[in-house]
């Protein structure tokens, strides 16, 4: 299974299984992480799934949509590596994926 | 057999399961329980009338967290179990197994049920609710061999239910008793907007329009109208509401009737214990400090992480932003604030080309915002929602200006 590298908002990371073909939400969410909210189940309406890519990867992703970008925008910690992580696609081609869970709005 | 647990949480939808996991969050160190009447785990309900029913989802990926999350969080179960009594002197419940759990502190996160019809034919196989799991599973288990679905209720699980099944081909009438779809909860132009996208993709929405009876044996043949009019139907889906799951509360000595009132803290009347969700009867500052309950995930959350601080000792006052989501079709509708008792209503934007705003005022306060395939208005909308800004109304129907740019 890839791996995904989950940040949390203390610091702490740790290496999770994730299961191809769902988000990097669900993967953060299947595997324990309490401070992912992603209230809206990875439907792209609302923005509490946003976390930081690290830089390296960010040329993998795919594009971000206008929704996407629009919520964004309302998050008070937005920077250019934001992402809401219910629209990342987890696959093999983002094994080793490194996010940080961005600090609540 | 007796249980005890410091905090029971009764109901494991969506705000009992926020409020358990607020409560770790926030060091709360005792045991928890959560009761929750249906078998499964808590899952997300908003899904049941869209990808779930679609068959976009399975229902693993609906849970709220998977199993061992609660096991590693010390959190405990009591599943396919009702409370259907309070002892508030006692701090003790009873449930419907005649197991009795006593508590330190009782957070009541029931939800409702949904509301039936009443009217001869009610109870025939093939008349649905879509509030649960297994409601959803059972109409899906049914709809290979179903052509024709009369859906009963405008309200946003109806036009939901009926957007799926219309791209599924079924032949859908859509029944709203007022004279607009989403009359509780929306504007006329909103309205207006979704009975015509309805319509488009061959829903027939009959406005003013009430069921007499249910016709048929033991399934359902058909639905008469109380015009007289008889439509055939081998499905009817019933989306008419919840009623709000407090009958022992009250019974109790709760204040309430529909709901149970809370404070901002999220406290019943009765010695610690709370309530949260659906169920809870507050005054909410985003509607003018009126007493209402709100059915939705954001409510569910933030009142679940109010009561949870208010456990453990810390300050918190339920004052949070109202915000909802509504998908049908490729239509995207985003609610931020609540519509209620406005006098108002600005379009922004062109419903004709399937993306723009309604702006709801009250007394040249902005008050609410829905936002159809529009989710810039939505996020900027939010913070003249928040200050109740006071903006010109031809302003705010200038498309050409971003929202956010019209705070002074």
């Amino acid at each position: 299974m890839p791996k995904l590298n989950v940040v949390t908002r203390e610091g702490k990371e740790t290496e999770v299984d994730g299961e191809a073909g769902h988000s990097v939400m669900e993967v953060i969410r299947d595997n324990g992480f309490d401070e992912l909210l992603a209230l809206c189940g990875g439907c792209c309406s609302c923005a509490t799934c946003h976390v930081h890519v690290d830089p390296e990867f960010m040329v993998k992703l795919p594009k971000m949509s206008e929704d996407e970008d629009d919520l964004l925008d309302s998050s008070e910690h937005r920077n250019e590596y934001s992402r809401l992580s219910c629209q990342i696609p987890f696959g093999p081609d983002l094994d080793g994926l490194r996010v940080r869970i961005a600090p609540e709005d | 057999m007796n249980r005890h647990a410091d905090v029971v949480i009764v109901g494991a939808g969506q705000a009992g399961a926020a409020c358990a996991i607020a409560l770790r969050q926030n060091g709360f160190e005792g045991s928890i329980l959560l009761v929750g009447a249906e078998p499964e785990l808590p899952y997300e309900r908003p899904p049941l009338s869209k990808e779930y029913l679609a068959g976009d989802k399975t229902f693993d990926r609906l849970l709220i967290r998977p199993e061992p999350f609660w096991a590693e969080r010390h959190v405990d179960f009591a599943l396919g179990e009702s409370v259907v009594g309070v002892d508030a002197g006692a701090y003790r419940i009873v449930t419907d197994r005649g197991s009795e759990i006593s508590y330190g502190a009782l957070v009541w996160a029931t939800g409702g049920a949904p509301r039936r019809l009443t009217c001869d034919g009610h109870h025939l196989a093939g008349v649905h609710s879509v509030r649960s799991r297994a409601d959803a599973d059972r109409m899906m288990a049914e709809l290979p061999d179903v052509a024709r679905v009369v859906v009963v209720g405008g309200g946003y699980i109806g036009l939901e239910a009926a957007a799926v099944l219309a791209k599924f081909g079924k032949q859908v009438v859509l029944l709203e008793a007022q004279d607009r779809v989403l009359s509780r909860v929306a504007g006329e132009a909103l309205s207006r907007f979704f009975e015509r996208e309805h319509r488009s993709h061959g829903v027939d929405i009959r406005l003013g329009s009430a069921v007499d009876c249910i016709l048929g044996d033991e399934t359902v043949k058909g639905v008469r109208l109380s015009d007289g009019e008889t439509l055939s139907a081998d499905m009817v889906i019933v989306g008419i509401g919840i009623a709000p799951a407090v009958e022992p509360l009250i019974a109790a000595g709760a204040r309430g009737g529909n709901g149970v009132e809370v404070d901002a803290q999220c406290r019943t009347s009765l010695p610690d214990i709370y309530a949260i969700g659906d169920c809870a009867l507050h005054e909410n500052r985003f509607a003018a400090n009126a007493s209402l309950r709100l059915e939705s995930v954001q409510n569910a959350n933030d009142q679940a992480v109010v009561a949870a601080k208010t456990i453990v000792g810390q300050d918190a006052a339920y004052a949070a932003v109202p915000w909802f989501w509504s998908n049908q079709y490729d239509l995207k509708l985003q609610t931020v604030g609540l519509s209620i008792g406005h006098d108002t209503a600005i379009v922004r934007g062109d419903p004709d080309a399937r993306s723009f705003s309604v702006v709801y005022l009250r007394q040249g306060s902005v008050i609410a915002l829905d936002c159809v395939n529009r989710i810039k208005d939505y996020v900027q909308g939010r913070k003249l929602v928040a200050e109740g800004a006071r903006i010109d109304p031809a302003k705010l129907a200038d498309d050409s200006v971003p929202l956010k740019e019209m705070l002074a």
